[in-house]
């Protein structure tokens, strides 16, 4: 644990919001189309109507706020995931939002030939619901309610379906490969405002609703008996996590993509600076977990310019070889 | 005499297979009562039930007269406090807040952490003497530290009745011991009801004011162990053969198994070895 006292926690919290803030911003001047951080201000004050203040209005900015926001929301329902699940590596990914939400994608796109990055965003997030809300009602079924171990396999198994179906679809369907390749390699890339604005409300409320749960979340972690023995109705605490889960990451993936890492990664990178309160970590994770999509963001521009990587394929490289150090850690510390 | 816990015909089931029947049982306020009884009879899971653990089939468990399926779920808190059977800590819990969750029931959006919550951790964790063990990690603890620690928490809770299910399991001899002294203790300084399984018979048979001796989905025995436990109730409880004879130390019941073994008597002298 980095920061032990509450007061240096504080000082952190204050310290991650500048550095986003900052990385946001740098997220705004730096591309492929050279600009200054002088221009970037005057495209907000001053819009001369200018191919670079064009782009920093409809292009990065977008791209900046979304890239922050999808973090966040990604790395805060890890977080929730991993208490609910009880397993260091489950990620969002687990309540099979990605897999639906690219299945129902894939749908729309071959079946009913939908074009538009703009309507994947709804489609998505249907998808993206569907899939976690049968992955929680069959890890219900039963008489003890949602067990960590029936989430995990029904997630797997509801994931695994819905991928199969995706890639089935797109063998048959050579066209619609094309077109939704990109989309589900994840990017926040070409998004416009409207589609960050659609989805916010949902975001938001899934922000706001986890850092009320954190306490509850505390006891939860001690396990359902003990849990149930201090009061708390683990029923309803589930159910709530769960519905912030899908609020949060179908959010994320409406807008994105499915991209990976982000919520297994800085789950645990938030806990090694503040420990396993729940209060602490999820907003602290909330805030890495922007960081580390907008610099992967900004890193995918640079490495094959002038072409760009699909922000998914960046955090991935990133996250895999601390993906494999949590694993390593977590099974030799059993 | 009061009853802190009474049972009315509690119907406990795994799915279809019944494991307790219509049970009535009243548990004394202020003694120590202990459930004894062979694997799988369902000690646990009556001890689980009367936590609201688990829901029973039929019947009703009443806390203090009261239904507790009418109470909430904090209110029992508040009231009843349950370790369960090796409870896990989450990687990188200290001590301290381990025992800090034992306030939960009483934190709400309007009241989070007070005076009295701070004084209520202390206490507990001067009562199990762990004061200087509060800032270790949960998981570093030796195993009769940490079933302290579980303890203290509970005790946080401030209830009047505290049920542990098998508290000692997995300890060695002298943290078994050190464990049922405080519970003891407890009990006698502060008169709380404590209700716990014990598998040890000759432990049960001395700290317990109170036995309860479950077979066959219903209770074979109760009362006093000094009364209640003798050769047969063991033969008939726990299938298994012996000599009850009395504690040189407690002269409380002490049970001795038969079986094989070896047997060391001189020749001449009576052996019930087999």
């Amino acid at each position: 644990m980095l920061l032990k006292t509450s007061g240096q926690r504080w000082v952190g919290l204050v310290i991650s919001m500048v550095a986003m803030i900052f990385l946001a911003c740098a997220s705004i001047v730096y591309g492929y189309t050279e600009t200054s951080w002088k221009m970037a201000y005057q495209a907000f004050t001053d819009f001369n109507g200018t191919n670079e203040h064009i782009i920093i209005e409809s292009v990065r900015l977008p791209r900046a706020l979304i890239a922050a926001t999808v973090g966040a929301s990604l790395a805060m329902a890890g977080v929730l995931m991993q208490t609910l699940t009880k397993n260091p590596l489950a990620s969002p990914g687990i309540f099979g939002v990605n897999a639906g939400a690219g299945f129902a994608v894939v749908v729309a796109v071959s079946l009913f030939s939908v074009g538009s990055l703009q309507a994947y965003t709804w489609i998505a997030f249907l998808g993206a619901a569907v899939a976690a809300i049968s992955v929680y009602v069959i890890g219900s079924t039963g008489r003890e309610g949602l067990t960590p171990m029936k989430l995990t396999l029904a997630g797997a198994a509801i994931a695994a379906m819905f991928s199969s179906f995706t890639q089935g679809l797109l063998v048959l369907n050579e066209a619609a490969l094309e077109q939704v390749l990109f989309w589900l390699a994840g990017s926040v890339q070409g998004r416009k405002l409207e589609n960050l604005a659609s989805v916010f409300p949902y975001l938001l409320a899934g922000w706001v609703a986890a850092m009320i749960l954190s306490p509850k979340m505390n006891v939860l972690s001690m396990g359902e008996d003990v849990a149930k023995g201090l009061g708390l109705n683990t029923g309803l605490v589930k159910l709530g996590a769960g519905i912030i889960v899908i609020f949060l990451s179908g959010g994320a993936v409406a807008i994105a993509g499915p991209i990976g890492f982000i919520g297994i990664v800085v789950p645990h990178v938030a806990r090694a600076v503040v420990g396993i309160d729940h209060r602490w970590v999820i907003p602290y994770a909330g805030l890495l977990g922007g960081m580390l999509l907008l610099v992967a963001d900004i890193a995918a521009r640079y490495i094959i310019m002038p072409q760009e990587i699909p922000v998914g394929v960046m955090t991935a490289l990133i996250g895999t070889p601390f993906f494999i150090y949590i694993a390593r850690k977590g099974f030799n510390g059993r | 005499m009061a009853q802190a816990i009474e049972t009315e015909k509690l119907t406990l089931s795994y799915g279809s297979s019944i494991i307790i029947n219509e049970l009535d049982l009243k548990i004394p306020k202020g003694e120590i009562t202990v459930f004894i009884g062979g694997n799988g009879c369902g000690k646990s899971t009556l001890l689980r039930s009367i936590a609201r653990l688990l829901k029973p089939q039929a019947g009703a468990v009443l806390l203090e007269g009261e239904a507790i399926s009418k109470l909430s779920t904090k209110e029992i808190a508040q009231k009843m406090a349950i370790l369960p059977q090796s409870p896990i800590a989450p990687e990188g819990l200290t001590v301290l807040q381990l025992v800090k969750q034992g306030r939960y029931p009483y934190q709400n959006w309007l009241k989070q952490w007070s005076e009295d919550d701070e004084k209520k951790v202390n206490d507990a964790l001067r009562a199990t003497g762990i004061v200087e063990l509060k800032d270790r990690n949960v998981d570093s603890l030796s195993g009769g530290q940490r079933q302290r620690a579980w303890i203290a928490m509970t005790l946080a809770q401030d209830t009047d009745i505290i049920l542990l299910d098998e508290p000692t399991t997995y300890l060695d001899m002298t943290h078994q011991i050190e464990i049922l002294d405080l519970l003891f203790e407890l009990n006698e300084k502060e008169g709380r009801t404590i209700v716990m399984v014990l598998h040890d018979l000759n432990l049960a048979c001395r700290y317990a004011h109170n036995i309860v001796a479950i077979k066959d989905q219903q209770i074979y025995a109760e009362g006093q162990p000094e009364h209640v436990i003798n050769c047969n109730l063991v033969q008939q409880v726990f299938g298994m053969e012996c000599e009850v004879t009395i504690d040189p130390l407690f002269g409380t019941p002490l049970c001795i198994p038969y079986g094989k073994g070896r047997c060391i008597l001189p020749k001449g002298e009576v052996s019930y070895a087999r």
